[in-house]
């Protein structure tokens, strides 16, 4: 029911009687103000919910990060005394999880949420209050499964949860069930919020973006999504039976009653498996717009780039087993599953040779986002090349289980995954927030970073080899002195690890004081010379994003306004950045805030805790779900005091706050005028958009100017190409 | 692919065109938001059928699920589910020819032919239950009931809905202008439906 959106009431133009005239929710819409913390529970705005999700997302990071230091103190001697053996299953299972589920799957939900819009020229996502939805449902969801510590101790059954250890009878605890339950919530989110990214790539791109048009992280993030889409239902049914084996008494996963427990390795695995590329997918994104900036040209192989994140996300699909070849699925599967793991590395190859021929040759500036790229890509490369071992089934038989996994599997989510998450931080900082990080403390974080990562991890591969068991909760002194020894070095790079983060919040809070003290300095749209549309916009952008939809006729549009080429196929500057950018001026009727969202993801956490501790407390929770699906359905389009701005015939495109329709109307209202409607000028043909319109406002007059300059260097028109 | 790339393909953005803002790709937000979420659908109940497939012949305690089937009375709520993709065709064809009548008669009916099939299958539970085959009896009756169930439950949301259309004609709501509602809601019906087809094949049919 939630996915449906009601309709606005129509107006006729033939002059009869509209069909209704009075909303049919009995609630108003909370007004839009854009001040205070109240506004932040009700908004709907991409942008607003992308930086809900950083934050939280940090948050969680820390919980995390704090568990894994216990982990790391706990090993750093033979025979540690830190934590008991229990406490330790479930530190680092809550480590795992919360590190995988809480931090980096939704800081990545951040960097999406915040730029995909941006990037395809859209005011917003397709459904913004599910995309506000998916926000709550997954911080409740978060917030449920960490409640878990104050009421009895956490999940103790490894991130994958293997049954029949994590069943009834081995794992007496709720802890399991804070997971089965925790994860099904944030599953929900995960899976709306693909519902909703999905359509807004394939619905909301502005004229003339096509396809072959977005920008690298884009594309990825839309693989992302659709992984998503398909792994998160397998999950679900993974997580609904253990839900039913420990709370319903079934036996599905009860060896006992005839149950087989490679059902739950393969459901989850076929689920965990694309979960890897869930994680990496948009940190390839993040990085395939950091270096073609900073390298100063556009990203080698735009189209190999492309289809190579496409190739991992379908071949994604065909590895799962890999994690079971020590499990007896018999020489067959593991013959066709090595031979498919080997042969994804192929795409991802190619990912890795195309930055480094974007890097190749180039006048590289090295900024912090910069580093952090590079990086990725060379930590990722070392986790990348421990994967392809495993896919070697003889040699992974051997280090199933081992540091050796820790040790790679770190390597591509951290190495990979949250070095260029870190790098994004400080590429779209000053879009985000209109202030730089400090340059200085940013190097200083990467390479401390760099150096505790590599000693944490690093070493794990000596252990793991050693033939060191992961979730040991304690080792021998007997076992050598490698392994004593390593350990340590382990525990010492994790505290540098720690000590580099901890510079880079105090990084954020300086850099913040200081823009604060010297008054707010602006810093501009376009602070790096960049190459995507969203540096089009001011920093921060204004909430409607765009005053005029751009109308796109090139990969790296931004790039092609600001720059050309002249008769020798030189390079050369044909627009200022300030001609080309937009003022930020216009305004336009943007989807009203809605109480919906949180309160419907308010229930779900309720009914979790009725599922554990007593059925009945679920009613109350269904009944909110229920009211609130109701109540998000018949709300009323607007919110109370929005003046109808709508005087033209398109009144009826605005749907309920849902349809972000408004991309074009922003615009109509500036130009007073059809003649800059974006979706009636066909794009590409002749110089677009210029020249057509009397445009009336400052905003909307710089971005044609923009347009017919750049127009003679947008060589290819794009009639044909579609 | 080829038909999703070309976003200048809009040029029916008319003026007095009432329904959906011109999209990338033709369809409305929600009608591809359900197609997009159907797809995820797709992989829940192929979860749940491979638990049964691997499942089905596993009972250590109880009579079998394949045992108690009364296949007849079966076929005959699977027509009945069946028919009532029909009714749910013919309600969006009289919404958006704004016939009212015919609106809530069709509405109606699907959503009552919804009901008489949720019915059979609690009638069909009971049954089971009572000659010892319960929800926790075996691997292969939970397997059962979790498939079914689940199922149900997808009709019982469908009904729901098809309730809240029903009210909403009756209410005067629901005209050609805003048929789309109808029509998305018809798409999961649809596939509810179609889902049944294949689950009473490898429940019932196949050996």
């Amino acid at each position: 029911m939630a996915i449906i959106e009601q309709n606005a009431p129509l107006a006729l133009e033939s002059g009869e009687e509209k069909t209704v005239d009075t909303p049919m929710g009995g609630f108003t819409r909370p007004k839009a103000v854009n001040k205070g913390w109240k506004s932040w529970l009700t908004s709907v705005d991409h942008k607003k919910i992308g930086i809900m999700y950083g934050v939280a997302a940090m948050f969680f990071f820390v919980v995390g990060g704090v568990e894994a230091l216990l982990i790391r103190i706990q090993l750093a001697v033979p025979n540690g005394t830190a934590l008991t053996a229990e406490v330790y299953n479930q530190v680092f299972t809550m480590h795992a999880v919360t590190m995988v589920f809480l931090f980096v799957m939704p800081m990545a939900a951040a960097f999406i949420n915040y730029l995909l819009p941006l990037q395809i020229g859209a005011a917003d996502v397709a459904f913004p209050r599910l995309n506000a939805f998916s926000f709550w449902c997954w911080l409740f969801g978060g917030i449920f499964l960490n409640s878990s510590w104050f009421l009895g101790g956490g999940a103790d059954c490894g991130w994958f949860c293997y049954q029949p250890n994590a069943g009834a009878i081995f794992s007496p605890g709720n802890g399991v069930d804070f997971f089965a339950l925790g994860l099904q919530i944030t599953g929900i989110a995960s899976l709306v919020s693909a519902v909703n990214l999905i359509v807004t790539v394939l619905n909301m791109r502005a004229p003339g973006m096509t396809l072959m048009r977005m920008p690298v992280f884009t594309w990825m993030s839309f693989v992302t999504q659709v992984l998503l889409l398909f792994a998160m239902p397998v999950i679900t049914v993974a997580l609904f039976l253990l839900i039913f084996d420990r709370r319903f008494g079934t036996n599905f996963f009860n060896v006992g009653e005839g149950a087989d427990p490679l059902l739950w390795q393969h459901l989850f695995w076929i689920f965990g498996h694309p979960e890897v590329y869930i994680i990496i997918l948009p940190s390839f994104g993040i990085i395939s717009e950091i270096i073609p900036t900073f390298a100063r040209k556009p990203i080698f192989g735009y189209p190999f780039m492309v289809f190579s994140g496409i190739a991992i996300g379908f071949m994604g699909w065909g590895v799962w087993a890999h994690h079971m070849f020590a499990s007896g699925i018999g020489p067959i599967s593991v013959a066709a599953f090595s031979v498919s793991t080997m042969f994804i590395a192929v795409p991802t190859g190619v990912k890795i040779l195309n930055w480094l021929a974007t890097m190749w040759g180039a006048k590289m500036k090295y900024t912090t986002a910069m580093l952090f790229s590079i990086g990725t890509v060379s930590m990722f490369t070392i986790g990348g090349l421990s994967g392809v071992t495993h896919a070697v089934a003889a040699s992974d038989t051997q280090q199933t289980d081992t540091y050796y996994i820790v040790a790679h599997f770190h390597y591509v989510i951290f190495g990979g995954g949250v070095l260029g998450l870190l790098g994004g931080m400080y590429f779209w900082w000053p879009k985000v927030f209109g202030y730089m990080l400090d340059e200085t403390l940013g190097k200083i974080h990467f390479w401390m970073l760099l150096v505790g990562f590599n000693l944490t991890f690093g070493p794990m591969h000596v252990l793991g080899l050693q033939g060191m068991s992961r979730r040991y909760h304690v080792y021998d002194d007997t076992w050598g002195w490698a392994i004593n020894f390593w350990n340590m070095v382990s525990t010492i790079g994790s505290f540098i690890l720690a000590v580099a983060m901890l510079v880079f919040f105090s990084n954020v809070a300086r850099s913040s004081r200081r823009w604060k003290a010297a008054g707010r300095p602006d810093v501009g749209p376009d602070p790096w010379d960049a190459r995507s549309l969203e540096w089009m916009v001011q920093s921060p952008p204004p909430e409607h994003n765009f005053d005029e939809v751009p109308i796109v006729s090139d990969l790296d549009e931004f790039w092609h306004r600001k720059y050309g080429e002249d008769e020798r196929g030189r390079t050369v500057r044909v627009a200022e950045t300030v001609d080309v950018v937009q003022s930020g001026t216009g305004s336009a009727h943007l989807p009203a805030p809605s109480y919906w969202p949180i309160v419907l993801s308010a229930g779900l956490p309720i009914i979790g805790y009725g599922i554990i501790y007593n059925l009945l407390i679920c009613i109350p929770g269904a009944l909110l779900v229920l009211t609130a699906m109701y109540g998000w359905t018949f709300e009323p389009p607007d919110d109370p005091d929005v003046d109808d701005h709508h005087d033209h015939g398109d009144h009826d495109d605005d749907h309920g706050g849902a349809a972000p329709l408004t991309t074009g109307e922003g615009a109509t209202e500036i130009d007073s005028g059809d003649a800059g409607e974006p979706d009636a000028v066909p794009a590409g043909v002749g110089a677009p958009g210029s020249s057509s319109s009397g445009a009336s406002s400052s905003g909307a007059s710089a971005s044609e100017e923009g347009l017919a300059i750049a127009a003679p260097d947008a060589t290819a028109t794009p009639t044909e190409e579609a | 692919m080829a038909a999703i790339t070309s976003p200048e393909v809009h040029d029916d953005h008319s003026d007095g065109h009432h329904d959906h803002h011109a999209t990338s790709t033709g369809l409305s937000n929600n009608k591809l938001g359900m197609w997009v979420f159907l797809g995820s659908e797709c992989l829940l109940f192929g979860g749940l059928m491979s638990t049964y497939l691997l499942y089905k012949n596993r009972t250590l305690t109880g009579p079998s699920p394949a045992e108690l089937y009364d296949i007849p009375f079966t076929s005959v709520t699977s027509f009945i589910l069946l028919m009532s993709s029909l009714t749910m065709v013919l309600s969006l064809s009289a919404v958006q020819r704004d016939d009212q009548d015919n609106a809530k008669l069709w509405m109606l009916t699907t959503a009552l032919l919804g009901m008489t099939f949720l019915a059979a299958q609690v009638y069909e539970f009971t049954v089971f239950v009572e000659e010892g085959m319960g929800f926790t009896t075996s691997v292969s009756s939970s397997a059962f009931f979790t498939l079914t169930g689940f199922h149900g439950v997808h009709v019982f949301i469908g009904v729901l809905m098809l309730m809240s259309l029903f009210v909403m004609t009756v209410r005067g709501r629901l005209h050609s202008g805003n048929s789309e509602t109808v029509e998305i809601v018809g798409l999961y019906w649809h596939f509810v439906d179609l889902v049944w087809v294949i689950i009473f094949t490898i429940i019932y049919l196949i050996p």
